[in-house]
């Protein structure tokens, strides 16, 4: 396989000036990363600050119900309330062991920016956020949150104004501030080496499922399933299972409202080959090109392009990329709350809606784990007016 | 045409003892009309090598001027196949070298091969492609080799010399150096390690080097005699037009 791909897919699409940066970072993956001092670190991180194990809860109700069983890995229970603090304390460590004073990152919703500007917090870097300024207006309690944490937030008012613009406008900061900053990308995604980088601090999510599900019942689950937007959740579930064959691997793409021809966030479902962010990927664009805006009512989903090893699996025939839309999730995401007492976060509920929509062919007493990502506390907004709306 | 058209023109430049000036305009900018009176004014009025920008949803190597400038062409509908016929029938009427920059997914999407072709036909001399580094653009050079079409190199202030080298084996055209690390239109000033970089730049590059990214005042060019063989404007020249003037009065300043 080519240096940085996967099968096609991935590769360092970015201008010459990312190329010093991103070299760096190979080889601060392959000496710091790799050392007893970071690892020990990082663990000891995990344990402590991020509360991990995060637990492997069994959804007896719903299971009963359905007549297999639904087990939810519990990332909602993570620090910060998803998984996306896996990846940033992963990456600030990495930050200050390199040498360098200043993180910087885009944020869609908002999520990844909380997680970033708490990871500086705890190891003191100084941090500055990119986020869309129509996500600025969208988000606000999120933006108080990151300035709370300390961290800058910078509103990006190029493009669509969304998420696809705040890593343009932050990949061109990395290139003016190289030397004292590092991006702390928030998804498996973007060029070499991000998608494996965010994987490595992913995949504890799928190494500890695979043991505490081995500890509860010493078998393999019959499937893995998460939702994907940029993919690093769902990487992190997937990658400890892609070597246990007899394991089925779903992921699951936001198909928006699921009208024919609407916008939506399921790149791998309906986009075609294409290069975006450093990538070759999959991208929701034209004909000539130009990348269309995408849509989910999950704000973490909501990304025209997707992790390159996404389109490895699937491309392979490894993992199966299925979609849900935004009435389905809902439904899912009402069904937790009031069946086993978990508000999931809309992303998160894309998954467990494949698997409520799938149900027919999943056999009869087989084990589904459910990647929970997150936390729906920070929907209440999107929740409230999608119901205002349909009620109507 | 000849791949070695580019160098060329910035060598014959030299030859009468000034530095080479390459406008750069992005494509169908201030409107489609108004866009192709530019470039003939430009070439009239001194431009060596004329750079003409094909807009892309997500510009990530520009800077403000310059991205507003190529959003809004994209959204008057601006794309490949408009910039190719219009240069075609205006190739004859441009002395200067014509070399395009852009992004790769657009140039991907249209058809690498297809590209070149129709871009040769076009009489396009050079290409520019910002988030192609090296490695991914291997093969891509020695096609559009084949059609006469340089690959031109871009480096800055953070290249070392061994990468520097790589894009020097085999480079055609000139070599574009960024002068300030971050993206067009800058504010900085010339500082001394730019004028460091670019000495090392025409240490390692048997072709031209041009400095592009940057340059708001016609004195920081008599700062570069002798250092660059020629200079790239942008954002300055977005800005001129903008404030309703003429590109001939544009080049005056700088010849």
């Amino acid at each position: 396989m080519k240096r940085g791909y996967f099968g096609d897919y991935g590769g360092q699409f970015v201008p010459e000036l990312l190329m010093p940066p991103l070299l760096e970072l190979e080889e601060a993956m392959e000496k710091i990363m790799k050392s007893d001092e970071f690892q020990q670190e990082f663990a000891r991180l995990l344990k402590e600050f991020v509360g991990r194990p995060t637990a492997l809860t069994h959804c007896a109700n719903i299971s009963r119900e359905l007549g297999f069983n639904l087990w939810l890995k519990r990332e909602d229970l993570a620090h910060t309330g998803a998984h996306k603090v896996n990846n940033t304390v992963g990456q600030a460590l990495l930050t200050k062991m390199m040498g360098k004073p200043m993180l910087l990152a885009e944020t869609g919703a908002g999520q990844h920016g909380v997680a970033t500007a708490t990871a500086a917090a705890l190891l003191d870097l100084e941090c500055e956020i990119y986020m869309g300024a129509l996500d600025v207006k969208r988000q606000a309690h999120n933006v108080r949150r990151m300035e709370l944490l300390g961290a800058k937030c910078v509103p990006v008012d190029s493009g669509t104004q969304t998420l696809k613009d705040a890593i343009n406008a932050a990949m061109r900061k990395w290139i003016a501030d190289q030397r004292i900053t590092h991006y702390c990308f928030g998804t498996a995604a973007g060029p070499h080496p991000f998608p494996l980088l965010v994987r490595e601090f992913q995949a504890v999510i799928g190494r500890e499922a695979k043991a505490q599900f081995k500890e509860k019942t010493g078998e393999m689950p019959y499937m893995v399933v998460a939702c994907v937007g940029g993919g690093s959740n769902a990487i992190g579930m997937f990658h400890e299972f892609v070597e246990e064959e007899s394991v089925k691997i779903v992921g699951v793409e936001a198909a928006g409202t699921g009208e024919p021809g609407c916008t939506n966030s399921a790149p791998i479902n309906l986009g075609t080959p294409g290069v975006l962010h450093g990538m070759n990927t999959l991208l929701l664009q034209t004909g000539e090109g130009q990348i269309l805006p995408s849509h989910s009512i999950a704000p973490g989903l909501d990304y025209p392009g997707v992790g390159p090893e996404h389109v490895h699996l699937h491309a392979s025939g490894r993992a199966q990329y299925g979609t849900v839309n935004d009435h389905q999730a809902l439904n899912a995401f009402q069904m937790l709350c009031r069946r086993e007492g978990i508000l999931p976060a809309l992303e998160s509920s894309h998954a467990v809606a494949w698997v409520l929509e799938n149900r027919d062919s999943i056999p009869k007493d087989a084990n589904v784990i459910v990647n929970l990502s997150g936390r729906g506390d920070k929907d209440m907004g999107i929740l409230e007016d999608y119901l205002a709306e349909h009620s109507k | 045409m000849s791949i070695t058209k580019l160098a060329d023109k910035i060598n014959e430049a030299k030859a009468e003892g000034r530095i080479g000036l390459i406008p750069f305009l992005p494509a169908g900018y201030p409107n489609r009309d108004q866009f192709w009176r530019e470039i003939l004014e430009l070439d009239e009025n001194g431009a060596d090598v004329i750079e003409i920008g094909m807009p892309f949803s997500d510009p990530v190597a520009d800077g403000p001027v310059v991205e507003a400038a190529s959003l809004k062409c994209l959204e008057d509908g601006i794309n490949l196949k408009w910039i190719l016929e219009g240069l075609t029938g205006h190739r004859a009427k441009i002395d200067a070298g014509v070399l395009l920059m852009g992004y790769y997914n657009p140039v991907l999407q249209y058809g690498l091969e297809k590209f070149a072709k129709d871009a040769q036909a076009a009489g396009v001399n050079g290409l520019i492609i910002a988030d192609l580094p090296f490695e991914e653009g291997l093969v891509f050079r020695d096609m559009l080799a084949k059609h006469d079409i340089a690959l031109i190199p871009l480096v800055g202030l953070n290249t070392k010399k061994d990468r520097m080298a790589l894009y020097s084996r085999g480079g055609n055209g000139f070599c574009y150096y960024v002068s300030v690390l971050g993206t067009t239109g800058g504010t900085a000033s010339l500082p001394v390690e730019v004028k460091e970089g670019l000495a090392k730049a025409q240490e390692v590059f048997d072709i031209p080097v041009a400095l592009g990214f940057g340059l708001k005042e016609p004195s920081q060019l008599k700062e570069l005699d002798g250092v660059v063989d020629a200079a790239v404007f942008g954002s300055a020249l977005i800005k001129h037009i903008d404030s309703g003037k003429s590109s001939a009065e544009f080049m005056k300043v700088w010849k």
